[in-house]
């Protein structure tokens, strides 16, 4: 029985990126998706293909290509022109079914968890949710590291005996890889059989954010406060060091709960993931549910008061003292460099 | 027409560590609660039997302290509340989670018809936002996750119109019921239970389903029905930085210190 168990698993080959789009537009989290699949396609000796879905999306095979694809699924219907469960979910399964990929990779957006909890559930197999460490070992088995109980701990999770071995990744949790200008790769143009009449779900109308335009996710600078900013209207002394920086200001949960910043400001567990250049915390003590939300950025500045506060543990550079000197300070030496700079 | 609120009792992560030696998770002593996110879906399921006159049900599958979770459902006035509790259920992935969860909507619906089933968006401990999809996948529901906002519900047309709040934009979907919806905590402000219904809750039997009632085929719940593991637990690694100058004495001499810094090592954007 374990023979055949493991011949049956054997017959699935190659590593899948869903290709997450909207009205046409990528997901970035898919790229840096294509940078972690391409790592392990090359460690199991196997080709890393993008799943394209959608209407008129046909670029994103080639865009999928120069980011490191070798080869992409496409299912380019009217029927996929807006995302719904019930179709997304069919075209999924009946192309993991028909091409037996061992690993299949999603993004840990809105999107991809509400698509990989059903595919994984119809094709009755495992999934880790987002996954921070991605890996094979000597068996061809994923192993999947990723934070639990707040980020309290790490768990390396295994899918060992089912195929395909599925997981999520958050957005800016992976890098993203080079873009290859001109590299090529192998359309396959699938079709399938669901028409509009089959869905009975309608998207009636998608609602842009108009105050969006802020992406903290995105940003290479990201100055963020917290509850020791002790009101709303502090938070200006955050943007202009932010400004002469070219970043964005984020915040603590505290300080989006006490109506200080809105909450697509927000950095941490239930906020969004960043990974800028640097990140400058300030006023903010270092709770868990906020380091997992930060600390892979690649240089974390920590400024608060109490020479205790968790922030420092995972600080590159720590000050201790007061941000409402520290702060004006740190914007008005950058001020001045710039200055002497351009002169 | 019945509404399911499905609700997990969490440890209160805030407090949660993990023992150095045994590289295993400190349990005792953790305060359990009712995980955030199911407070406003069950919030949610009330406001709809008020709304549509629908009956709402809380189902919490979980080992026998997760009464307590029940209970604060009973409190604030569920119509009933069933803990799906069986040492074979014990150590669900989410696949098994669903499973179960699953079987027990399916039950209940041999009662009363099951217009809708409510989740919160994720857990604060497993994190995955996983058991949602999986209920609405093995049920044929729609669905409809991160609602905002229930629109309306036509019990007449059987439709169900929300509004999802996704990265950058809100969408507005209308599909039919039966339907799963998952919600985030934007959706509402939940109530607190009067305390005459918590003392009711307090003494009131807790009612319970094991396996003998769900007679669901042991290797597909628990532990055996769960495709992942966890191999390793382990605590995340941090490097300790760096306090530069005296930040307290010197505020603008250690600022100083830090931009050099950041400029000998080429970090600055300009
Ligand atoms: C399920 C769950 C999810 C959560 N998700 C998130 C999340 O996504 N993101 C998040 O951030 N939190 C989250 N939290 C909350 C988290 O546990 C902390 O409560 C929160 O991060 C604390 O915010 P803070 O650091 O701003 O405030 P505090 O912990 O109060 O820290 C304020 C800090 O400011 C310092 N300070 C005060 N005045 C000054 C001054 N003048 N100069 C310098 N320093 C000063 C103090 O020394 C202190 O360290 C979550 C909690 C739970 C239970
Ligand atoms: C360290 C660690 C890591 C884990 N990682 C994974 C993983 O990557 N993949 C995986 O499949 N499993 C994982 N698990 C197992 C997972 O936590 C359990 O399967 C759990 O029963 C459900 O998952 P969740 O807490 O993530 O729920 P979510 O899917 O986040 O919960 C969403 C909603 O479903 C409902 N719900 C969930 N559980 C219950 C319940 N028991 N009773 C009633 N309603 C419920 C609630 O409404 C909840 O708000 C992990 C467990 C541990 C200890």
């Amino acid at each position: 029985e374990e023979r055949l168990r493991r011949e049956a698993i054997a017959a699935w080959r190659g590593v899948w990126v869903f290709v997450e789009q909207t009205e046409g537009e990528p997901a970035r989290v898919s790229w840096e998706l294509m940078g972690a699949g391409a790592g392990l396609a090359r460690s199991l000796g196997t080709e890393l293909c993008a799943l394209v879905i959608g209407e008129n999306v046909e670029h994103l095979c080639h865009e999928a290509f120069a980011y490191g694809a070798t080869r992409a699924y496409l299912l380019d219907q009217p029927v996929f022109r807006h995302y719904r469960t019930e179709a997304y979910l069919e075209a999924c399964c009946s192309l993991i079914e028909t091409y037996k990929p061992e690993i299949v990779l999603m993004g840990a957006t809105g999107m991809g968890r509400d698509l990989a909890g059903a595919v994984a559930t119809r094709v009755k197999t495992g999934l880790t949710a987002d996954c921070t460490g991605l890996d094979v070992d000597d068996r061809r088995n994923l192993r999947q590291t990723r934070p639990a109980f707040g980020g309290n701990i790490m768990a390396t999770i295994m899918c060992d005996r089912f195929r395909p071995q599925m997981a999520t990744v958050r957005p800016h949790v992976m890098q993203m890889p080079g873009r290859r200008e001109g590299a090529t790769g192998e359309v396959v143009r699938e079709t399938c059989a669901i028409r509009e009449a089959d869905i009975l779900t309608k998207v009636l109308e998608i609602i842009r954010d108009k105050k969006g335009g802020v992406d903290i996710a995105g940003a290479e600078f990201i100055v963020s406060g917290g509850r020791g900013m002790m009101a709303k209207e502090n938070f200006g002394l955050l943007q202009e060091l932010a400004d002469e920086l070219g970043g964005v200001v984020g915040a603590s949960r505290s300080a989006v709960d006490a109506g200080w910043m809105p909450h697509e400001r927000q950095v941490g567990q239930t906020g969004k993931t960043v990974r800028p250049k640097i990140y400058i915390a300030c006023g903010i003590s270092g709770a868990i549910q906020h380091l997992v939300g930060m600390q892979d950025s690649d240089m974390v500045i920590a400024i608060n008061r109490d020479k205790e506060a968790p922030i420092f543990q995972v600080a590159t550079y720590g000050i201790v003292g007061d941000l409402f000197r520290v702060v004006p300070a740190l914007t008005s030496q950058l001020r001045q460099l710039k200055q002497s700079t351009i002169r | 027409m019945l509404v399911v609120c499905c609700v997990k009792q969490v440890p209160d992560t805030t407090q949660v560590q993990i023992d150095p030696v045994t590289n295993t998770l400190v349990r005792e002593g953790i305060p359990f609660i009712v995980n955030p996110y199911d407070t406003h879906a069950l919030e949610e399921s009330l406001r709809l039997k008020d709304r549509y006159g629908v009956r709402v049900a809380a189902i919490s599958m979980g080992p026998p302290n997760a009464e307590a979770t029940i209970r604060k459902a009973v409190a604030l006035g569920v119509d009933r509340a069933i803990l799906l509790s069986d040492r074979s259920f014990g150590g669900a992935d989410t696949l098994a989670t669903s499973n179960v969860l699953s079987a027990a909507i399916r039950k209940l619906a041999e009662e009363d018809e099951v217009a809708l089933v409510l989740c919160g968006k994720q857990t604060i401990d497993g994190d995955t936002a996983q058991v949602g999809p999986g209920i609405a996948t093995r049920l044929g529901m729609t669905q409809l996750t991160l609602v905002d906002r229930i629109e309306d519900v036509d019990m007449d047309a059987r439709t169900v119109r929300v509004r999802r709040k996704l990265e950058g934009r809100y969408e507005l979907v209308q599909g039919p019921i039966p339907a799963m919806l998952t919600v985030v905590r934007e959706i509402n402000r939940p109530r607190y239970p009067a305390v005459p219904a918590r003392l009711m809750a307090a003494s009131c039997t807790v009612e319970v389903w094991n396996n003998e009632v769900l007679r669901l085929d042991p290797v597909s719940i628990g532990l055996k029905g769960s495709p992942t593991w966890v191999s390793r637990i382990f605590s995340p690694e941090r490097a300790k930085g760096q306090v530069l100058g005296d930040g307290e004495k010197d505020p603008a001499g250690t600022a100083r210190l830090l931009v050099d810094t950041l400029r000998a090592k080429d970090l600055l954007p300009f």
